[in-house]
């Protein structure tokens, strides 16, 4: 009945303890990266370490910037591959999700089909699609992270949209409530967490989809071509800063995705995910 | 109730011949009879309560008179219509011992939410939710989310919900089990004045013999295996509850009496005390009437 | 007639898996029935009879290079090359090996992952510092790392047996994670009660309660495995894996599709083995359990 028993987060609201909130948050984890790559750095010079696979952290920033026209280039030639790939995955995932969880004959055929599909090394076909949208085209990449998408998001889907809490279900039965009131009210919003989950792990499929599709073929200037090459090469350097450019991709679409779901569902407990 | 008003009040709920059998699926438990041969009848502002041991089927009553599982043989009507009707016009309400909040809303959300499903249109479903809250005396959380209340708080914004429809039959299954002891008195006294402003007809399943007796006009004693209404205590006590009600003679009495009823215990043993009154109000009917 | 109901219970997945893939067979060779190239067939199934059947339509990605009869890739199964070796048998050779490095690969980084949960369970200061990282690190395609690592480590199976070591490890760490705090917050009060040590509680208490979550992260780890082995077969000059099947395959599509077809379902084949084989071992030890419906990681 008091306010002391209202639950507010640890430390007060307000933008000030907000701050707090983030720095210790992030704190830890930052230090521990520069740390790392201080001690990477430093051990490198030191004891002349040979440099092989892991050039020092500072010959890639060099590397980095001084390829940086043709780096950008190819990243942007990955990007939309990425960008297409996740896009038409997520989105034929989700749809087909919902088809499939409102017919109980659907789950009972198409989840176990799906559940195996996305066992299967989805990699392996990119040789195909290369041969069916054409060895030079971004399609068959995209086509490659889309269909590495789909089959995550469309499980989750279905999994959010029928894994609700029975008692729910049957408060809303009480209230008479039509099958598409059940379906808005409290299958829909009770999915989010589900299909956020699944949308951040597409993030990274469709990354390294479209990157490792380059591999079996595709123009110089894409990602995946510039590592695989200058590993060839031996000039690490180069594959790293690649390298780079395809993590600050993902990390981009992963920290937009993040932030969708905190604009979506403001409501959810973030702090029990970790419990 | 006085046999005069109990004329002039109209009956809410009519049970009649109920049965209710779970088939056994596969190698479990096999056929159950949760409840056999049911008569009850139930009037208008009436605080019944359903009390019993475990698998006695008091829940399974109110579900039955809800609507949420059919009975195998017997009917029951509610407000004069057959339950799924009434289910259907939204004519009751229900609370279950766990509040089932929506996370995704807000309380006043959640109290909307029988609304939206009734149609009813924003200003209306606002300035109902707002009314409700404040009858349970939640206005200032309005806003929160269910995670940051406690327990008793989500149960009384169930109990908002419930009534936002202004239902003329309220269910409650074992609403404050999950509570402590003093939250739990503290309830009953909230929810005995609801039910005073209200004037809503009231079904309450609970374990609880002191809860039964202090909130009840009624109390409806059952037994197990198979289900069945064993006897109807009346409770005598001033409509006007309190905490000194529970230190009133004629509660103690009350409260044996139901004790008794539950152990099985026709004979009133040795109880000198006992009034002819409570030999009178125990009857093992299956006609059971008040009055 | 118990046993039965729940036999056809657990059948039910089966049944759907191949009612789909009989379904996507039989669209498959009506796409080509309506718009692929000619069928000629000579002595179907040894009756002697020839089917020969001119398609309506045209469609581009029908042909038989394209899209090769379902039965001409069965066919090449059986194939056999210069050396004398079946398709199936050198498919099957190179599927082995493939299978024992991303076997070496799941053991490692399972073991690593474990290790790691329970060292992030005990010290919350380095949770918070590595957690985040972790999942960071989970946004960059690792996989992209896979031909330095391979040829950096000269190129043999322990460079591939490393990529799919780091494939596992992040799935199996967080279901592992959240697996050894899944436990009623009572039964932890009670083990304190006993003044157990945190040993005792982790051989007691954290570990069974993990099981169930861990499973969940093998299902997931397993088949990235596989995935991690492959692709990290594929920069290098490795011969005797999958990857240098699809190679071949790739090279010589245009002469004969079919055998790039049959390395993806062996490939296929071998990603839904270990994911059935997991999930196999699940079932039978947590045979008496509860399953948590747990969303893909």
């Amino acid at each position: 009945m008091t306010a002391a028993e209202v639950a507010t987060p640890a430390g007060g609201r307000g933008l000030g303890a907000g701050v707090t909130r983030g720095i210790r948050a992030w704190g830890p984890p930052t230090l521990l990266l520069v740390g790392l790559l201080a001690v990477w750095e430093i051990a490198v010079r030191s004891f002349g370490i040979k440099q092989f696979i892991l050039p020092r952290p500072l010959a890639i920033a060099e590397a980095w910037v001084t390829y940086l026209p043709e780096l950008y280039a190819a990243a942007r030639y990955t990007f939309l591959e990425i960008l297409a790939g996740l896009v038409i995955g997520a989105t034929a995932g989700i749809v087909i999700g919902i088809v499939t969880a409102r017919y109980r004959f659907m789950q009972d055929s198409l989840m176990p089909f799906a559940v195996a599909a996305s066992s299967v090394p989805i990699l392996a076909f990119a040789p195909i699609f290369n041969n069916w949208f054409g060895l030079d085209q971004q399609l068959s990449k995209a086509m490659v992270a889309a269909v590495l998408c789909f089959f995550p998001v469309m499980i989750n889907t279905v999994r959010g949209l029928t894994n609700v809490d029975a008692r729910a279900l049957e408060l809303l039965r009480s209230y008479a409530a039509s099958e598409a009131a059940v379906f808005r009210k409290l299958r829909v919003p009770n999915s989010l967490p589900y299909v956020f989950t699944a949308l951040r792990l597409a993030v990274t499929l469709a990354t390294i989809g479209a990157v490792v599709g380059e591999y079996f073929a595709a123009p110089r200037s894409s990602l995946g071509q510039y590592i695989a090459t200058y590993s060839a090469f031996l000039n690490f350097e180069r594959s790293w800063a690649a390298i780079v450019f395809a993590c600050i991709i993902g990390i981009g679409l992963y920290l937009i995705v993040a932030i969708a779901e905190r604009v979506v569902m403001p409501w959810y407990d973030r702090q029990a995910e970790w419990r | 109730m006085t046999l005069e008003g109990e004329a002039r009040a109209r009956s809410v709920v009519e049970i009649t011949g109920v049965s209710k059998v779970f088939e056994g699926r596969a190698q479990r438990a096999g056929r159950v009879e949760a409840l056999v041969d049911i008569d009850l009848s139930i009037t208008a502002g009436e605080f019944v309560s359903l009390i019993g041991p475990s698998g006695c089927g008091k829940s399974t009553l109110l579900r039955l008179i809800g609507d949420l599982t059919p009975p195998t043989a017997g009917s029951i009507t509610v407000n004069g219509k057959p339950a799924e009707r009434a289910r259907r016009d939204r004519d009751y309400g229900m609370v279950f011992q766990a509040p089932v909040l929506f996370d995704w809303r807000t309380v006043q959300g959640n109290v909307e939410l029988p609304l939206e499903i009734s149609g009813a249109s924003k200003a209306q479903r606002s300035q109902r939710a707002k009314e409700h809250l404040r009858l349970v005396e939640l206005s200032d959380f309005a806003g929160h989310y269910p995670w940051q209340l406690s327990g008793g708080m989500q149960q009384r914004v169930a109990i908002a919900r419930a009534l936002a429809v202004d239902p003329a039959l309220l269910l409650m299954d074992e609403p404050f089990g999950a509570l402590d002891e003093m939250t739990r008195e503290r309830m009953n006294l909230e929810l005995l004045k609801i039910w005073e402003r209200t004037e809503t007809t009231i079904v309450f399943v609970t374990h609880s013999i002191a809860e039964a007796v202090f909130l009840s006009t009624r109390v409806v004693v059952m037994s197990p295996r198979p289900g069945r209404i064993s006897s109807i205590i009346d409770i005598d006590l001033p409509r006007e509850r309190n905490v000194e009600t529970r230190e009133l003679e004629q509660y103690f009495h009350l409260v044996t009496a139901v004790r008794e009823a539950l152990r099985g215990d026709e004979r009133s043993a040795d109880s000198s005390d006992e009034d002819a009154d409570d030999l009178a109000a125990r009857r093992v009917t299956a006609e059971g009437l008040g009055g | 007639m118990a046993r039965s109901a729940s036999a056809r219970r657990r059948l039910r997945p089966l049944v759907g898996f191949l009612t789909v893939l009989v379904v996507l067979l039989v669209a498959w060779e009506t796409i080509k029935f309506i718009g692929g190239d000619t069928w000629h067939i000579e002595n179907v199934l040894g009756t002697g009879v020839t089917i020969d059947h001119d398609p309506p339509l045209t469609f581009a990605f029908a042909t038989d290079v394209k899209l090769p009869h379902i039965w001409a890739i069965a066919g090449e199964f059986g194939n056999q090359d210069a050396v004398g070796d079946t398709t199936v048998t050198r498919l099957l050779r190179a599927a082995l090996f493939t299978l024992r490095n991303a076997a070496i690969g799941f053991a490692l980084g399972s073991t690593i992952g474990m290790l790691l949960a329970i060292l992030l369970v005990h010290v919350r200061m380095l949770e918070r510092a590595i957690l985040p990282l972790i999942v960071a690190s989970q946004t960059i395609p690792i996989i992209a790392i896979a031909p330095l690592i391979v040829i950096g480590l000269k190129a043999d199976w322990f460079g591939v047996a490393i990529v799919s070591t780091y494939l596992t490890f992040f799935p199996v760490t967080i279901a592992a994670l959240r697996g050894l705090r899944a436990f009623d917050p009572r039964a932890m009060e009670l083990m304190r009660s006993y003044a157990a040590s945190k040993w005792a509680i982790l051989r007691k208490l954290r570990l069974p309660a993990s099981r169930p979550y861990l499973f969940t992260g093998f299902r997931i780890a397993a088949p990235a495995a596989v995935v991690g082995a492959i692709v990290g077969e594929l920069p290098s000059l490795i011969q005797d894996g999958l990857a240098r099947q699809i190679i071949t395959g790739m090279q010589y599509y245009s002469l004969n599709a079919e055998y790039l077809w049959a390395t993806i379902v062996v490939s296929s084949l071998l990603g839904i083995g270990v994911y059935l084989l997991v999930a196999g071992v699940e079932n039978w030890v947590l045979r008496h359990e509860r399953r948590p419906e747990a969303a893909a990681t």
